[in-house]
């Protein structure tokens, strides 16, 4: 069968999904750990998923989003390298046809996506903290001894969620270590936690921004149900999880790609799955032709250039489009 | 007396072309590069905003070079810039380093003194020397906006973007190196042939202003190469500050014509914006009106992080949004400003534009058939 394949490289996680050409998922999705090694994180990915593709799979259009994406998209030859919003802006409005607003939470960023009529509108992505964000909750869980998966539960468990003041990460978890040494329940610390998230997402993010419903929650943090809750009860009204919630940038990216490829008629970029048996060498050094001193990034593949970016000035990523031309 | 006044995108030239022909000797300073951040950072109040951190860099870097005056801009009103001399000068004698700062007021504040401290540059030379050294700069400052305009209008349509900018850096230089407005006007005719010549896609490019404080719009360190960034992406940039017509704004008294004026938007930002707030508050929200009118695909306002009056003019984008049903995006920047973030905001917005362009297109043509 024909499908198309959308990969998301975020901080804390590597998505892969296959779409097949109604744009339906084919086989479950694929989600593991970046752990700071995207090249590895790609490749893994890859392979995994070629065991699962049979012989008569093609994949006929590649899509590569997240922080990663101009890296992964050099790696498996991505037809489309797309912003993670417009990703999950387009992922949301094909499992959630009317929605107005996404709530995007991930590993270390956070978005807030306007939507009218199909559109996007308006959005806001966090610029200078990270609360709330995935990274943020995980260190809280294990700092009380919780694993992530059951954060959220214990949080439903509340009474009468405690008060924390969450302006900034710091200050919330000094704070709330402070209500650990007053005596408060668990379930009414992390539900509070859940709380104070959840009022910093909204003052920081959704700033300015006219929140309607049908409002849909999405990225790894809409797993946890003490997060959905709090959102739940600050918005007034009914949170909408789509099925894929944890991969729908990834989903998005395969669906534009699915588009892109449909629309010109290309064939694909894709260098295929031998990619996860070849070198590639990431290396970087810093450029001595002026003092802005820039960290120039090279990836290699078995020694020869494959691309080269992070200059200001555009004279190495022009030597690379020189060399290969 | 070696002079030196700080960086603000091309300034340099208008300046250096109007010192020298004054007779004074200028010490160019390096372009401004993270060592002038890191410089600037160092010795400036962490709350102060980023044009200041640069200009101290700029100082300590032409220090180095052996600078021993500095001719700077003062200010008045709300906003911060007024005090900049004062403050830089106070740092720098704490830091031991012995330079002189010349502040100039606005001439349209206090004429009497502007004219005292120009004597005081220029010694005994005749004031129509100094009226012949401004038709001079002046000549300069019109070239670089009509080459830098160019460079704006053909970056998302040359299928060699690169080739393009060398071509700008060349013509760049050689009105800088140029003597006479004849050669200055020849390097301007020689660049526009030879940017003709480049091969041109043929695409419809989406049209974005800029607006915002003048520093961060012009000054491409400042924000982190916007004009380039947005080019490279296939967008036609237009923004809201030129050096000519700001140039003949606040220092012709408005009586000269130039291309790119906005004088006229400034007056679109009533009923939004109705009193003077300091900065380019109230041009922001203006010529934001005036790039609405004229159907922009978006506007983009550029502010140094805690910049008072465009915090003001942001406070306002949603009602004109709404208004005008136009995208709007800010960006407060500083040296903390992360360029990963900025890029994917940008790619976001540009798509969220490309968006609304595509389906008023769809309503236009739909109405047509309707008709």
């Amino acid at each position: 069968m024909d499908l198309f394949l959308g990969i998301d490289v975020g901080s804390v996680s590597t998505n892969l999904v296959v779409i097949d050409p109604e744009g339906e998922m084919y086989l479950s999705p694929l989600y593991l750990r970046t752990q700071g090694q995207p090249i590895k994180a790609v490749q893994q990915g890859l392979s995994l998923l070629n065991e699962r593709l049979t012989k008569k799979d093609r994949i006929c259009g590649v899509g590569t989003t997240g922080s990663a994406r101009a890296l992964a998209g050099v790696l498996v030859g991505a037809d489309l390298v797309k912003n993670e919003i417009t990703s999950h802006a387009v992922a949301a409005l094909h499992a959630v046809p009317g929605v107005q607003t996404v709530l995007e939470i991930g590993g270390q960023d956070s978005k807030i996506i306007i939507i009218k009529d199909g559109i996007v509108v308006d959005f806001a992505m966090n610029t200078v903290c990270a609360a709330g964000t995935g990274s943020f909750l995980d260190q809280q869980a294990s700092r009380l001894n919780l694993s992530i998966e059951d954060f959220g539960d214990i949080a439903l468990r509340a009474t009468n969620p405690v008060r924390i003041a969450g302006r900034c990460t710091v200050f919330a978890e000094s704070d709330m270590i402070h209500k650990q040494q007053m005596g408060y329940s668990l379930p009414d610390i992390v539900a509070g936690l859940c709380e104070a998230l959840v009022r910093n997402y909204l003052n920081n993010i959704g700033k300015g921004l006219e929140i309607r419903p049908p409002v849909v929650f999405q990225g790894g943090v809409a797993a946890n149900a003490g997060m959905r809750e709090a959102f739940k009860k600050a918005l007034q009204t009914e949170i909408i999880v789509p099925q894929h919630f944890d991969v729908m940038g990834a989903y998005g990216v395969a669906l534009l790609a699915r588009d892109h490829i449909l629309e010109h008629g290309e064939k694909t970029q894709f260098r295929g799955f031998g990619v996860t048996n070849q070198q590639f060498q990431n290396s970087s050094f810093i450029c001595q032709g002026c003092p802005n001193a820039c960290e120039v990034i090279e990836i290699k593949q078995d020694e020869s250039l494959l691309a080269r970016w992070g200059d200001r000035c555009g004279r190495w990523t022009a030597s690379k489009a020189e060399t290969s031309a | 007396m070696r002079i030196t006044y700080p960086h603000m995108g091309n300034l340099y030239i208008v300046v250096r072309a109007l010192l020298v022909s004054l007779g004074l000797e200028v010490v160019l300073l390096p372009q401004t590069s993270r060592r002038t951040v890191e410089l600037g950072v160092r010795y400036s109040p962490e709350f102060a905003c980023f044009p200041f951190k640069l200009n101290l860099g700029n100082y300590l870097e032409a220090h180095e070079k052996g600078a021993d005056t500095i001719l700077m801009a003062g200010g008045v009103g709300p906003c911060r810039f007024g005090y900049y001399a004062q403050v830089q000068q106070q740092i720098l004698s704490d830091l031991g380093v012995n330079m002189e700062m010349v502040v100039l007021e606005p001439p349209d504040v206090s004429f009497q003194e502007v004219k005292d401290k120009i004597r005081y540059l220029i010694g005994t030379l005749s004031w129509w020397q100094v009226i012949k050294a401004i038709r001079f700069a002046w000549c300069k400052a019109r070239a670089i906006d009509e080459v830098e305009g160019r460079l704006l209008y053909l970056r998302p349509r040359v299928e060699d973007p690169l080739r393009l900018e060398k071509l700008y850096r060349e013509a760049l230089q050689e009105i800088d190196g140029a003597g006479d407005r004849r050669t200055v006007q020849g390097v301007v005719v020689d660049y526009q042939q030879k940017t003709g010549k480049l091969k041109k896609q043929q695409k419809k490019p989406l049209r974005i202003g800029l607006v915002g404080e003048i520093f961060t719009v012009l000054e491409p360190f400042a924000n982190y190469e916007m004009e380039k960034r947005l080019g490279l992406l296939g967008v036609e940039v237009n923004r809201s500050i030129w050096l000519s017509a700001w140039i003949n704004e606040h220092l012709f008294g408005g009586l000269l014509r130039v291309k790119y004026e906005c004088a006229h938007d400034k007056e679109l930002a009533s009923p939004y914006l109705n009193s003077f707030v300091g900065g380019h508050g109230v041009e922001t929200v203006g010529c934001t009106v005036g790039f609405a009118r004229r159907d922009y695909d978006g506007v983009i306002q550029l502010a140094p992080l805690t910049c008072m009056p465009e915090i003001v003019a942001h406070s306002v984008f949603p009602a004109l949004a709404k208004d005008y049903d136009i995208p709007l995006l800010t960006f407060y920047l500083d040296e903390h400003s992360g360029e990963a973030g900025i890029q994917t905001r940008l790619e976001a917005f540009l798509d969220l534009a490309a968006a609304r362009s595509r389906k008023k297109e769809e309503q236009m043509s739909g109405s047509v058939f309707r008709n």
